[in-house]
């Protein structure tokens, strides 16, 4: 039986564990695997699906800011360009970084994926955590409000407001979720394939009012339906931010070395100055109060 | 569809007509046949299930697929989109079997006259057969509701079912017809030489046979479209098949699929029980008729 570069992790961990456990005259020896040391026996070489490549999948088509052109390889846009920064962070050249295309569905159906993780505005929560694997957070995401002018919801200015409309958003996001659990709208929100129907839907005069992250709401307000505009920010509810993280498998030893590498860019600023490269974008919007 | 008529009883043995129930089984084959029949089912499921059972990823797929916990806390929404597809499917199924059959028997005219209203009811007929219908949805459902004309309704679950009826019933329509095209053309001379005008003959002598002629192939239709009013899905309504996927996509625990599968299952299979029961005990009496 071929041995992947995958099975080595635990095969080594358990190494590490039975030498740490024999050595009972030397006080200093650690079993943790998460000290340094043993952390980088695990990611040396990094524990990817491909030897020596970083194979990252995404969706098709992908959307400003987060990448651009639908093309993750040119490391236009946030995630694109976090993908480049974090293989550079990892010891991976660029030319190694292998982009795959997956749907939704697939990429959250159990069974081995040909890739070592997937980066499309995943939110992290309990319950997917249950099932696979996140990264640390990359981005905290707020979610915005977008409509017509005309639109019965285009002068709100509380959650309140919004109880009687017409709500839109796409499947899998944190945005259907703000809709579905904090606004809970009187009639059900329309849920989309993605954002593509949801903005055809919004041309079809079918939503007063789409909820999209601020970053994508931006670029649809600036780009796509430019006569649609950010009503405002929807409020915060509840202690702990949304952040977006890399999906993995559960249980993939690669987390542990991707981590320590995103921290990294978190800590020296290259995160932060990504943000502002691609989606900050200024200007006063208000937030709507709960 | 219509070939129990067509020829003599003789032409059909016994045993071409069983319809695979229980008591037609016994009737042919006896005691020992049904021992064999128990004891070959038990060994190809049971063999089934094992090899299901023993895959390695089993304990995974359960517990992704087939979780209790999942399955109660997404019913409710399930079961809401769900009942949303009944509605769908009654309105639109009986808008389809009236409208059909208008396309039908326009298509059915004779006489030079009425050659516009053939032309207008086969390009509607092709066209209509010619679009996947996901792609009829997508077109009509965001497509003419962005042309904002006055008066015409936006709404998506308008225009869901209003392509559905379009669809199936170009579909429906040829079903129609092969039942016209069935009766002889004997049954409509007949009529006309009682002095009916074609109108009456067409009501009254060709459509109540053609119409029992294609029976099981409606039902048939019945069966198809209670599942596919779930594309609906795709124009932002949430019936259960939406209404699943989005419990899955917050979860990514995919037992809401197995409820929404559940309860098609409990429509459907007694939908195509009742279509095999209905065909038999019209084919029943139409031999009765004959011998």
């Amino acid at each position: 039986m071929k041995i992947s570069p995958r099975m080595w992790v635990p095969l080594a961990t358990l190494a590490l564990v039975t030498a740490g456990c024999g050595g009972d005259d030397e006080p200093e020896t650690t079993t943790d695997a998460d000290t340094p040391d043993a952390q980088a026996d695990a990611c040396d070489p990094l524990p990817t699906h491909e030897p020596g490549t970083l194979t990252v999948a995404t969706g098709e088509p992908v959307f400003e800011p987060w990448m651009v052109d639908d093309d993750p390889s040119n490391g236009q846009g946030f995630e694109s360009a976090l993908v480049y920064a974090l293989a550079d962070q990892l010891g991976i050249a660029e030319a190694d970084v292998e982009w795959v295309r997956t749907g939704f569905d697939e990429a959250i159906a159990p069974g081995d994926k040909p890739y070592d993780f997937n980066i499309q505005q995943y939110s992290i929560t309990e319950e997917r955590a249950e099932v696979v694997g996140f990264s640390i957070g990359y981005y905290q995401v707020e979610q915005a409000l977008v409509a017509a002018p005309d639109s019965p919801v285009a002068e709100a200015t509380s959650l309140g407001d919004l109880s009687s409309a017409r709500l839109g958003a796409a499947i899998g996001t944190t945005s259907l979720d703000y809709v579905d659990n904090i606004i809970e709208p009187d009639d059900d929100a329309q849920v989309y394939n993605d954002n593509a129907a949801a903005k055809a839907a919004f041309d079809a005069n079918q939503v007063d009012g789409l909820v999209f992250d601020l970053p994508t709401a931006y670029f649809i307000t600036a780009v796509e339906i430019p006569d649609a505009s950010i009503v405002g920010v929807l409020p915060r509810v509840g202690e702990t931010p949304e952040e977006l993280g890399l999906l993995f498998e559960k249980d993939d030893p690669l987390i542990d070395c991707v981590n320590p590498a995103l921290q990294a860019l978190h800590d020296d600023g290259t995160i932060a100055s990504l943000e502002d490269e691609w989606l900050d974008q200024g200007g006063d919007i208000p937030t709507l109060s709960e | 569809m219509a070939e129990a008529g067509s020829g003599p009883p003789g032409l059909w043995p016994r045993r071409d007509r069983a319809r695979g129930s229980v008591r037609d089984f016994l009737a042919q084959e006896g005691a020992r046949g049904a021992a064999i029949a128990a004891t070959s089912t038990v060994v190809v499921f049971g063999a089934l299930l094992w090899w299901v059972l023993t895959s390695p990823n089993w304990p995974l797929v359960r517990d992704r697929f087939f979780s209790w916990d999942d399955f109660r806390a997404s019913a409710p929404d399930v079961l809401a989109g769900f009942w949303l597809d009944v509605v769908m499917f009654v309105v639109a199924q009986a808008a389809i079997l009236l409208f059909a059959l208008l396309i039908a028997v326009l298509r059915s005219l004779r006489g030079p006259a009425f050659l516009p209203v053939r032309m207008l009811a086969v390009g509607y007929i092709d066209l209509f057969r010619g679009i996947p219908l996901l792609l009829a949805l997508l077109l009509f459902g965001f497509g003419i509701p962005a042309l904002q004309l006055p008066g015409v309704p936006s709404s998506p679950l308008f225009w869901g079912v209003t392509t559905l009826v379009l669809s199936y019933s170009a579909y429906t329509a040829e079903v129609y017809r092969s039942g016209i095209d069935s009766v002889p053309e004997s049954q409509r001379l007949s009529a006309r030489s009682l002095g009916l005008t074609q109108w009456q003959s067409l009501r009254y002598a060709v459509l109540p046979q053609a119409v029992r002629n294609v029976v099981p192939a409606l039902l048939n239709g019945l069966v198809s479209l209670q599942k596919d009013v779930a594309l609906v899905s795709v124009l932002g309504v949430r019936e259960a098949v939406r209404a699943a996927e989005v419990y899955t996509s917050r979860t990514f625990n995919y037992t809401s699929f197995v409820v929404a599968t559940v309860l098609f299952l409990l429509i459907s299979v007694p939908l195509a029980r009742f279509a095999d029961w209905y065909t038999a005990r019209d084919r029943a009496r139409r031999q009765q008729l004959v011998s």
